[in-house]
């Protein structure tokens, strides 16, 4: 796997690491060779060779009643012929140091048992090191080639259905609902909800620009909530085919004059929040440039609502002259 | 531009364990006004600040910003920091100023990434 790693791209390197992965996940009992033939240590090599070519064999384990005794290779064949001796047996030309792999153990030690020795297949063993399979390197790229096709197909089944979600569930008014509790003064963790709201938008198949104008009049109304609100609030988003419904609503302090606090530059916020890259003046004007329907219900000493609601259907949407 | 590139120019530090080969910045903006930002810049920009604080990340996530410079040799704290690596936002650190680091950019081709809007702060 080192070998391989060095000689491909950046690019690729995340499949690699994907490999590996699974190399570490995948069991040898998942991806090796069931039910072999086995040999008898007495059976002649022609017998062997008969049986090689008519199942396309490179090689079988030899079995001496049950117990693993070695392992003989169509390399081990060649070199009895070329020494002329096909009336030999197995046992003669067997390898008999043996190197062997446990069932439940994850292929990535085969793949390291592979690389420190020079063998082409090693018997695998149960718990009562009985055999019961043997392994290639063709048999574990194999095994990782369907493993990550299983996990593709999941990711994409995964996403699929995120994305088609509306379309799958059928009743007269569909809609999702997030809540996320906003924390007076916690800016430690401000934008958090938003941040998750602008995923949830992608994740549900929504294009980048409607998410990121979600998660900006998000996140603003969040740092509102942050900044202003007596007792922290509630950020509401409800997502239907059509529109997504943002609400941010606290229960205080309210605001005196809805008017001037949409005028551009006036802000309440103190110096500390100014400090922090927020308190410009900008929020509810920035709010209002990113969403089609903007509504603030607010009065002294009562709490504050504001709506926020993005069409989906492009001809509605008005705010798609921002980018 | 690729990102590589900018940090070369700029004599920017790494401060993430973000991969940046073959990230590209189509253009920047420099503000330390995080709601200016909101409202003005473009997607795939880099954003040179000297504000330092977590809400810069998050600014970056919610904009679609590719990478956050930070100017006058700041250092975010720790969690800035940690929330980049988790969001996988590069953030890079410059001795240079902001002026500085926008004349290098801006003479090396970047555009400017930063909508001008017609609000009028002072009516």
């Amino acid at each position: 796997m080192k070998q391989l790693r060095t000689a491909i791209s950046d690019e690729d390197a995340v499949t690699i690491t994907k490999t590996e992965e699974l190399a570490y996940e995948l069991r040898i009992h998942e991806v090796m060779t069931e039910k072999v033939q086995s040999l008898s240590p007495d059976m002649p090599i022609e017998d062997a060779l008969n049986i090689f070519q008519k199942n396309r064999f490179s090689g079988a384990p030899v079995l001496n009643d049950n117990d693993l005794v070695g392992v003989l290779s169509i390399e081990d064949i060649i070199r009895s012929l070329r020494e002329g001796r096909i009336d030999a047996t197995v046992q003669d030309y067997m390898t008999t140091k043996l190197v062997t792999v446990k069932k439940y153990d994850p292929v990535i030690e085969a793949l390291k048992t592979f690389a420190r020795t020079n063998f082409g297949r090693l018997p695998v063993l149960d718990e009562n090191g009985l055999l019961v399979g043997i392994i290639t390197k063709g048999d574990i790229t194999n095994g990782l080639l369907h493993a990550l096709q299983r996990d593709y197909h999941q990711e994409e089944l995964i996403r699929y259905r995120a994305s088609h979600l509306f379309e799958d569930i059928i009743s007269a008014r569909t809609s999702l609902i997030l809540r996320y509790g906003i924390r007076k003064g916690d800016f430690i963790h401000g934008g958090n909800a938003s941040s998750n709201i602008k995923r949830a938008l992608l994740r549900l198949g929504a294009t980048p620009k409607i998410a990121r104008h979600c998660g900006i009049a998000a996140y603003e109304a969040e740092m509102n909530l942050i900044i202003h609100s007596n007792n922290g609030g509630t950020l509401r988003v409800e997502i239907e085919p059509h529109k997504i419904t943002m609400e941010a609503y606290d229960d205080g302090p309210g605001i005196e004059d809805v008017e001037l606090a949409m005028t551009p530059g006036y802000s309440t916020a103190t110096n500390e929040v100014r400090e922090m890259g927020f308190g410009a003046g900008m929020g509810l004007i920035n709010i209002k440039r990113c969403v089609d329907e903007m509504r603030l219900i607010s009065s002294k000493d009562q709490g504050t609502n504001l709506y926020m609601i993005i069409y989906l259907n492009d001809s509605d949407n008005n705010a798609s002259t921002l980018t | 531009m690729k990102l590589r590139d900018l940090v070369e120019l700029i004599d920017g530090t790494l401060l993430t364990d973000t991969n940046i080969d073959g990230k590209e910045i189509a253009g920047a903006m420099g503000a330390d006004l995080m709601s200016d930002v909101l409202t003005s810049i473009k997607p795939s920009s880099v954003l040179l600040t000297g504000l330092c604080n977590p809400q810069v990340v998050r600014t970056a996530l919610i904009a679609d910003i590719h990478a956050i410079v930070f100017v006058r040799g700041k250092n975010p704290a720790k969690e800035t920091v940690d929330l980049a690596n988790e969001e996988e936002i590069p953030l890079i650190t410059t001795f240079h100023g902001l002026f500085d680091v926008c004349g290098i950019l801006y003479n090396a081709g970047l555009p400017s990434f930063e909508i001008i809007t017609k609000d009028d702060c002072s009516s």
